[in-house]
């Protein structure tokens, strides 16, 4: 069998073994519809009730705020859309340029239903600063969508701060009769590593999914805080609370609550461990690999994100090089992206097009070992050099950071 | 947007019709491209050695940060170009489209300078049995970049008649917005109005000349893509 190194975990997980297995029974032996009142619907109920109850654990939450959804760009357009509009016209949304597309688009679909939207800059490691929400806030903002962390650069935000920050606000807004703000965080990225307690973070809707922490894919949860005005944005049978009409998605429920078990189990020691090999590969590529740049917070970051931009070649041709030694990781390049635009995130870090072009992303995962590390960079410096013995561009790193040092970081208004 | 077949599609061409016909969907490089990228011909890897050469040229496309330059070598006398060697900061089919284009103006002998000013993008991705509808603009710059050689030699030659101008026609005063933005912008993708205007803000502060750009989206449409 030819060579297989999976270093895309954060485009999507493996489905555990014993996901697969605990969804197994839903598929054609309790197959009924939940809404169903015989026998074979019960079960389908129960099955959906204690996936609930488990994963309301892991949130801190009651089993009622918790929607089960078609994936995580699902629970994103229900948060956004749905409590956008069940506020009045010309309401206010802030955001930040690094979000992933689910709520960027979003943003922008909202805006041309006629709301005002703000998106926040970020610090050259892609930090969204509380200064910058604290200006953006108006008195009509009712919304302020913040992801836990990228899925590009590993960053990761200060959800914590932020989220307290917004809860003291609120009360004074209160006595001002002012809305209230409402706190959503995308967490598809964060939720096979960090804490999820919607208390502790201070946030009234929060999204994940199961894609990316080795459950199913094409579900997906969205945390709704008790007491927050949301519409649904799909009508029909009135499922979820009548947030999420739709037969349910039994077998993904039961994967994804499943999933959500096991990552959490082992947390603590597999970050640990990810982390290790990070730091490894982060320094290896710095030092082996030429002209290189680290794309990201150093120590804020997903324990399993490498993300550096590679000057003077580009994405693409590196990743089918790649690709043909058996080694499977992304690229922020313009040329792999539908819309041949480079990356929005490597760009909203301050960085020209050209480093964007040679962005390169690794993310590691359960199977990932040192191993698997040690032939990537046996790999990795040959090939860097010989696409670079064919390019006419000869960028300097000093260029680099210069431009991004220079890069104005505004906040971006849609009104 | 559909693509018209055209009977000379090869096989692998039609194979490649079965991916989505949506045009952002399809990814799927050839045989012959794939052959050429992990093989390049006439790929140079130390340009510092390349001090013989009858003319030189370099073309980028800034939406997409791509890089392509271009040696040529003439046979005065036949007026046949004898060797084309090149460089690229770009994609898998850039590379692939660059090298093939090198194989095609100096196989038999090289060919004649004016067959070599005619070579077409179309030409190319013949040649390659198709590429992916939004890699066709990579196929471009390395026709742009050959193109901008051949211009280098005649002037370097003293052939002041035989200099191609690079006619460029001011269509929005106000976004200083040149026909040849446009024919780029639509190269790299930008098929509609709207595309073309995020990429090159043409006609938003000057309405008036939106006909035209819609004249030229459809003409260049027409050059690159049918
Ligand atoms: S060089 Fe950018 S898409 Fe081919």
């Amino acid at each position: 069998m030819p060579k297989s190194i999976y270093l895309d975990y954060a485009a999507t997980t493996p489905t555990d073994p014993r996901v697969v297995k605990a969804m197994q029974p839903y598929w054609s032996k309790n197959f009924g519809n939940p809404s169903s009142l015989y026998r074979l619907g019960r079960v389908s109920q129960q099955a959906i009730a204690q996936s609930r109850q488990l994963v309301a654990k892991f949130l801190g939450c009651q089993p009622e705020e918790i929607i089960f959804t078609g994936g995580g760009t699902a629970s994103i357009n229900l948060g956004l859309k749905g409590v956008l509009i069940a506020q009045e016209k010309n309401s206010h949304l802030i955001t930040s340029s690094i979000e992933h597309h689910a709520v960027l688009h979003t943003a922008e679909t909202l805006h041309h239903a006629g709301h005002k939207i703000s998106i926040l800059p970020v610090d050259k490691n892609g930090l969204v600063q509380l200064k910058n929400l604290e200006k953006a806030i108006e008195n009509k903002t009712v919304l302020v969508s913040i992801m836990m962390a990228n899925n590009e650069i590993g960053t990761l935000q200060p959800i914590q701060q932020l989220g307290t920050f917004i809860t003291k606000l609120n009360k004074q807004r209160l006595a001002k009769k002012l809305p209230r703000i409402y706190f959503h965080t995308d967490a598809c990225q964060a939720a096979g590593a960090l804490d999820l307690d919607v208390n502790k973070l201070h946030v009234d809707l929060l999204t994940l999914n199961g894609s990316k922490i080795y459950g199913p894919k094409g579900v997906g949860v969205l945390y709704v805080r008790r007491g927050t005005p949301i519409q649904a944005i799909l009508d029909g049978g009135g499922q979820e609370k009548n947030l999420r009409s739709g037969t349910e998605n039994v077998p993904g429920i039961v994967g994804l609550a499943t999933a959500l078990n096991l990552v959490n189990k082992n947390k603590i020691k597999e970050n640990i461990r990810l982390i290790k090999l990070r730091d490894w590969l982060i320094k290896q590529i710095l030092t082996k690999v030429p002209k290189t740049i680290l794309n990201g917070h150093p120590n804020y970051r997903l324990p399993n994100n490498v993300n550096v931009s590679v000057l003077d070649i580009e994405g693409e041709a590196l990743l089918l090089h790649l690709d043909q030694v058996g080694i499977q990781c992304s690229t922020g390049s313009a040329c792999t992206s539908t819309t041949l635009e480079p990356s929005h995130v490597i760009r909203a870090l301050g960085y020209p097009y050209e480093a964007a072009h040679g962005s390169m992303r690794f993310t590691l995962g359960k199977q990932t070992t040192q191993k698997d590390l040690k032939y990537l960079m046996s790999k990795l410096p040959p090939l860097v050099k010989k696409l670079r013995q064919g390019s006419p561009v000869n960028i300097q790193v000093q260029e680099i950071t210069q431009a991004v040092q220079d890069a104005p970081r505004k906040i971006k208004i849609l009104k | 947007m559909k693509i018209k077949k055209t009977k000379s599609r090869s096989k692998a061409a039609q194979e490649i019709d079965l991916t989505p016909k949506d045009n952002k969907e399809s990814w799927v490089y050839s045989k012959t491209v794939k052959q050429h990228f992990f093989h390049p011909q006439n790929l140079v890897m130390d340009a510092s050695k390349i001090t013989d050469y009858d003319g030189l040229g370099m073309v980028g496309s800034p939406a997409c940060g791509d890089v392509m330059k271009v040696w040529i070598k003439v046979n005065k006398k036949e007026d046949r170009i004898t060797s084309m060697q090149w460089q690229t900061f770009g994609c898998g089919s850039a590379i692939g489209a660059t090298s093939m284009l090198s194989i095609m103006v100096t196989e038999n002998k090289g060919m004649k300078i004016n067959d070599a000013l005619k070579i077409k993008p179309q030409d190319i991705t013949k040649r390659l049995d198709g590429l992916p509808m939004r890699k066709i603009h990579c196929s471009v710059l390395g026709d742009k970049a050959l193109r901008s050689a051949i211009n280098n030699y005649f002037l370097k030659s003293g052939q002041k008649k035989r200099l191609i101008e690079e006619s460029k026609r001011l269509i929005d005063k106000i976004a200083k917005v040149t026909d040849s933005d446009i024919e780029e912008a639509v190269l790299d993708g930008a098929l509609t109005l709207e595309a073309v205007q995020k990429k090159t803000k043409v006609g938003i502060g000057n309405p008036s000349v939106i006909p035209e750009v819609k004249q030229l989206i459809r003409f260049y449409r027409e050059k690159y893509f049918n």
